[in-house]
């Protein structure tokens, strides 16, 4: 069983009738996920991509017995849609959208703690590309024909660098287990950490493919928990060398603003931690592959 | 977003802060006015940039009359001020914030930041106020005091007493320090900000407890719903292609090297010039034009990169998804109709109908140099620099 999802996970989408949501759900459904409906407030009862749409999640969830969402809302409504998915039992939310509030991430942690960790929806996301477990679903907006189907798993906060890692390890005929975008923003949903232990549990998977970036604590972490708790390999790539300390690159979680945030400084700790360094971007593929062949 | 220390000091005064009686000033003449409407015997004179560090720059001068305060005025409007936080381009001081001088006894630290760690906001105060942060945790690192706020009840008064005790605040001053960092925690949380900076925070002889410089920063993915702190950017604070690029909706850094770069995605754009500066060379800006990378997009990130003159090389480095390799083929050669390129131009396509969008490109027009993967684009950049 790949992790997160398989291929019978039921997917609904938030904000369905959208000009994004529906082309998403369409590029979902060709690639052979479970879509089973959506959700649009104030549309229910209607259909949509031949598929009924629900005014809350509930509904949703009721009537088709979905356990995962895909948010496609606008960052001003999005902390309020994934507390919704959470409340109506969603098990894993991916939120997409680009540009929620710091402030609003923390509120939805937060409502998020009332839940055992048995009941706790995970979130992964925001400003992410989703997850894809190649040939079962795909749970995001990536190309995923440069997907090959394999055994090794990635976890990547960018998007693009992130299919850059799944075209080179197509190159060397190596396929990937699942691949886990978890976003740019500086409060994530799920963390690198939190990714990770669900990859050292996977059957499917045999060495985990790590892609960070400067700024923020959690790639620092996620070496800790390796070198602590993991038997596989971990490989790890942090891109931002030449990016000036205190300015934000781009994703809004990519500003170096205390030590060990650069990315100098991640790889030294992280190598530290046992843990394999692409020194490079363009041969993250092959470290995998020397590792794989150890 | 940065604003001002005065806007960030009357913002901060509405949450209950004590600030020392100030005005801002455009003209000599307006700051003297104003030194003698705010009255007293001593004023200081502060360069309104967005910097700290101001005054190892000569931007903070004291005064002993209303005629020296319009001179010091003269002196600091219109010019551009060099600290080490500005660059060596420095920032150009347009707003005089003249404010009465205050007798200082005690100085402290008190900041707030979000904690990435923890996922709250941190307090973090130091009786070594005047030092910079990082001068703090370097030199004093026992002196600073840190208290972790959970975000879904607020800051309780015992923990802003605990750090007003942890300070060595005197026992009448207390419950006004407490306030006052409570304020400062309220302010946070209100207006979405992202840092609140008080340093120094002082006690004046007259046994107040005053903020005498303040900064505050704020998470422009708010700013959506903060309309009076959308109202406080001062765009000739910013670097002008900075501006231009942000009110374009792309995200761009402006850097000192000379091979520009048009990316998509803020991972891949980090990551290629990572692989400029390892093949040898230096990137002259970040650019993500966005995953989706669209033809309009394209277009705009040429004419960026076209206005910047330390660029002597182009690198467009795509990686297409959803978004197809012949579409954003075609978007570069509607881009390079418009806009003329006067200096190489290396381009490298991947991902999604590769072939089909080199084909686009290899029929067209455009001169260029093709690359196959980040590490050839990079070093072909490079290459073509150094003839």
């Amino acid at each position: 069983m790949a992790v997160i999802i398989n291929k019978d996970t039921k997917i609904i989408i938030q904000g369905f009738t959208g000009k994004m949501g529906t082309f998403h759900a369409e590029e979902m459904i060709k690639y052979g996920s479970n879509v089973v409906g959506g959700v649009t407030p104030g549309k229910g009862g209607t259909k949509h991509l031949n598929l009924p749409v629900f005014n809350t999640v509930k509904e949703a969830v009721e009537n088709t017995g979905a356990s995962a969402s895909i948010l496609f809302v606008p960052p001003a409504f999005a902390a309020d849609s994934a507390m919704e998915a959470a409340d109506a039992g969603i098990r894993t939310c991916v939120a997409i959208v680009d540009g929620i509030p710091s402030h609003d991430m923390i509120r939805i942690k937060r409502y998020m703690r009332r839940y055992s960790k048995s009941e706790k929806m995970s979130l992964v996301g925001p400003n992410c590309a989703g997850i894809i477990s190649p040939g079962k679903s795909m749970l995001g907006i990536m190309p995923g024909h440069i997907y090959k189907e394999g055994r090794v798993g990635i976890i990547s906060r960018s998007g693009t660098l992130g299919y850059e890692a799944a075209q080179q390890l197509k190159d060397l005929n190596i396929g990937i287990s699942t691949s886990v975008g978890i976003g740019g923003d500086p409060i994530n949903g799920s963390s690198f950490k939190d990714i990770i232990g669900k990859f050292e549990e996977d059957d499917e998977t045999d060495a985990i493919l790590m892609i960070g970036e400067i700024g923020g604590p959690q790639e620092v972490a996620a070496g800790q928990f390796a070198k602590d708790n993991m038997k596989k390999p971990v490989i790890a790539y942090i891109a931002g060398l030449t990016a000036p300390k205190g300015r934000v690159m781009g994703h809004a979680g990519a500003i170096v603003s205390a030590y060990g945030e650069s990315a100098v400084e991640k790889v030294e700790i992280l190598r530290e931690f046992g843990v394999s360094i692409s020194k490079n971007p363009s041969v993250m593929g092959e470290t995998v592959k020397e590792v794989l062949s150890k | 977003m940065d604003i001002h220390e005065y806007q960030a000091k009357k913002l901060l005064a509405d949450f209950g802060v004590i600030i020392p009686r100030g005005g801002i000033a455009y003209s000599p003449e307006n700051a003297e006015n104003k030194a003698r409407e705010i009255g007293g015997s001593k004023w200081v004179v502060k360069a309104q940039i967005h910097s700290g560090a101001r005054g190892k720059a000569g931007g903070i001068i004291l005064c002993n009359s209303p005629l020296e305060v319009a001179q010091a005025t003269d002196k600091l409007l219109g010019k551009k001020l060099v600290t080490n936080q500005t660059g060596p381009q420095g920032k150009i001081v347009n707003r005089i914030y003249v404010e009465e001088a205050t007798d200082i006894k005690k100085e402290f630290y008190l900041g707030l930041v979000f904690d990435r760690s923890s996922e709250s906001i941190m307090v973090v105060a130091s009786t070594e106020g005047g030092m910079s942060v990082e001068e703090i945790s370097k030199e004093k690192p026992e002196s600073i005091i840190r208290s972790k706020i959970e975000v879904a009840v607020g800051m309780q008064k015992f923990q802003a007493r605990e750090i007003a005790f942890g300070l060595g605040v005197a026992p009448e001053l207390i419950n006004r320090t407490a306030e006052t960092i409570i304020g400062c925690y309220r302010a946070f949380s209100e207006l979405d900000a992202t840092m609140v900076e008080i340093n120094p925070l002082a006690v004046s002889g007259q046994g107040q407890i005053l903020a005498l410089d303040c900064k505050m920063s704020f998470d422009n993915n708010a700013l959506f719903r903060r309309n009076q702190i959308s109202e406080l950017r001062d765009k000739t604070q910013e670097n002008p292609s900075e501006v231009y690029a942000s009110d374009r909706g792309l995200n761009y850094v402006s850097l000192d090297g000379n091979i520009g770069n048009i990316i998509n995605g803020a991972g891949l754009a980090m990551a290629s010039m990572d692989m400029i500066k390892l093949a040898g060379g230096e990137p002259a800006n970040f650019l993500d034009v966005g995953g989706g990378a669209t033809p309009d997009k394209i277009v705009k990130a040429f004419k960026l990169i076209s206005m910047d003159e330390k660029v002597k090389v182009i690198l467009v480095n795509i990686f297409a998804g959803i978004n197809r390799c012949d579409w954003v083929a075609e978007g570069i050669v509607q881009a390079l109709e418009k806009i003329e390129i006067n200096v190489p131009l290396v381009i490298r396509l991947a991902g999604t109908n590769v072939d089909k969008g080199n084909k686009i490109l290899r029929e067209s027009k455009i001169k260029y140099i093709e690359a196959n993967s980040l590490e050839d684009a990079a070093n072909k950049a490079v290459k073509t620099l150094k003839g």
